[in-house]
């Protein structure tokens, strides 16, 4: 497993980038993986869903729905991408830190 | 070859195409061809997989169309560490022009193994294998050369159809304009997965379903006609008098007996209400039966292969729909499907198995469409049996 340095602290990462250790997570991290994904500054939009997904995560240790995220936060697919260009998988839930998303491609 | 892959060359024996022949070949010039080899000869000798579950790459404003694979003993193959797939949509029929084709394969040799699977069963064309960091400038120069992604994951996948009228005389409506409005309405759908699941719709211009839609798409779209066979009696005639068993070949074998040779008067009779539009006789006088000219399509939903549960064949949902631009019916049936199903559905859960959960009576109220005997599903053969 591939390490790196995120907010300061040498984090483990996957080969996709995402962080091995979500407890460790903190505003800083999600910075540093922010700038990766071209969703830095993160403004308080992006923060609103981050947060959200963090939330949810630490709540049923697992990713939300789509149609849960767009519903609950208010931010429509369009305007998540245009925040996060990965996408809410590949972008957001990494910077919230929330571990691969699994799914059948 | 330098490489040693004993139980890799078992399948270059017979007389069949081999895909180990064709990756030795691109071995030569491409080292994650090579690799890909190792990779697959140490698969069948540890008798496991060592591609990793999953992987979540992409390209920017995409959720889908790329698929992303890693192999688990990268420090062993350095060249096939990454070998991410990309889902490329096809043109509707798979018309290409030599041109695009040459375009293709000179970009895929540029940022991939060079290999590609035309076509993938999703009917994309498949590049097969390239690394994180190449994604981006590939996706790049694929659309300048007016290529773009296809569906993947929880998404509207890449939409489908047979050649149709382009190249055949029984298609009942425009399969190719049909699968290219509806790829251009849905672009958001396709790139955007937002769904519990994957949705896929196909369309075959009549019931021989050359692309298997009945059998492989969510919403499936069967071109038929709603008037009668056209039959040319001089035509059958002709078949009959050059040694043609009509009898055995066509009448006996209808499978709702609507056919009926007159042997007295040379005459192919058809009780037109017993016709279920099985293509039989068709397929076999081609020269004399013709499907009707009042054509259309049936819609028939929840198709799938097995995951959660079984393989579904699609059903009857509406028997029959004049299929002609700007196909607002179609549009509208299936968004408010998607909402339904995205409402309800479970994570992974296809369109067939949240019916089948729900119950086809809740579904049909949704959708606003009245149940009619054609939508049972069993025993059923066609949307024109009534009972």
């Amino acid at each position: 497993m591939a390490k790196t340095t995120l907010g300061g602290i040498e984090m483990e990462i996957d080969e996709d980038g995402f962080i091995q250790e979500p407890d460790k997570w903190n505003k800083e991290i999600a910075e540093d993986i922010a700038k990766l994904e071209s969703a830095y500054p993160m403004t308080e939009e992006h923060w609103k869903l981050v947060n959200y997904l963090r939330d949810y995560f630490l709540k049923y240790e697992i990713a939300p729905p789509i149609r849960m995220l767009v519903k609950q936060t208010g931010l429509d697919l369009k305007k998540i991408y245009q925040l996060f260009p990965g996408g809410p998988a590949k972008g957001a839930c990494k910077i919230a830190g929330l571990p691969k998303p699994t799914g059948c491609v | 070859m330098d490489e040693d892959t004993p139980l890799l060359d078992e399948l270059e024996k017979g007389p069949w195409p081999s895909y180990v022949k064709e990756i030795k070949r691109m071995a030569k010039k491409n080292k994650a061809a090579k690799d890909l080899l190792g990779i697959q000869e140490l698969s069948y000798k540890d008798r496991v997989t060592h591609w990793k579950h999953g992987g979540i790459v992409g390209v920017t404003g995409y959720g889908s169309g790329v698929i992303g694979r890693y192999c688990d003993v990268p420090e062993k193959f350095p060249d096939a560490a990454a070998f991410h797939t990309m889902r490329v949509n096809h043109p509707a029929g798979w018309f290409y022009s030599t041109k695009s084709l040459r375009q293709l394969c000179d970009i895929w040799e540029q940022y991939g193994s060079g290999m590609t699977n035309m076509h993938g069963s999703t009917g994309d064309a498949i590049l097969l294998g390239t690394t994180t960091d190449n994604l981006q400038p590939c996706f790049d120069s694929l659309t300048e050369a007016g290529f773009d992604l296809g569906g993947s994951g929880s998404a509207l996948r890449t939409i489908a159809g047979c050649v149709g009228q382009a190249r055949c005389e029984w298609s009942n409506f425009d399969t190719l304009k049909l699968v290219y409005d509806l790829t251009m309405e849905f672009q958001d759908e396709i790139h955007r997965p937002r769904w519990p699941y994957k949705f896929k719709i196909k369309a075959s211009g009549c019931p021989n379903d050359c692309v298997a839609a009945i059998a492989r798409a969510d919403f499936t779209i069967i071109g038929t006609w709603r008037d009668t066979l056209r039959i040319d009696q001089n035509a059958v005639r002709n078949y009959v008098d050059n040694g043609f068993d009509i009898k055995t070949l066509v009448v006996d074998r209808c499978p709702s007996e609507a056919l009926e040779w007159d042997e007295k008067n040379k005459e192919l009779k058809l009780q037109a209400d017993d016709c279920v539009r099985c293509m039989h006789c068709i397929n076999k006088m081609t020269k004399a039966i013709r499907p009707g000219v009042e054509g259309g399509a049936t819609i028939l939903i929840g198709g799938k292969a097995p995951i959660i549960k079984g393989a579904y064949l699609s059903w009857v949902l509406v028997p029959f729909m004049k299929i002609e631009p700007p196909y607002d019916e179609i549009k509208d049936l299936l968004r408010k499907i998607w909402d339904w199903w995205d409402e309800n559905g479970r994570t992974r859960e296809r369109l067939a198995e949240l019916i089948e959960r729900i119950g086809l009576k809740n579904f049909l109220k949704e959708m606003g469409i009245p149940p009619v005997p054609q939508m049972v599903y069993k025993p059923r053969a066609n949307p024109y049996v009534y009972f």
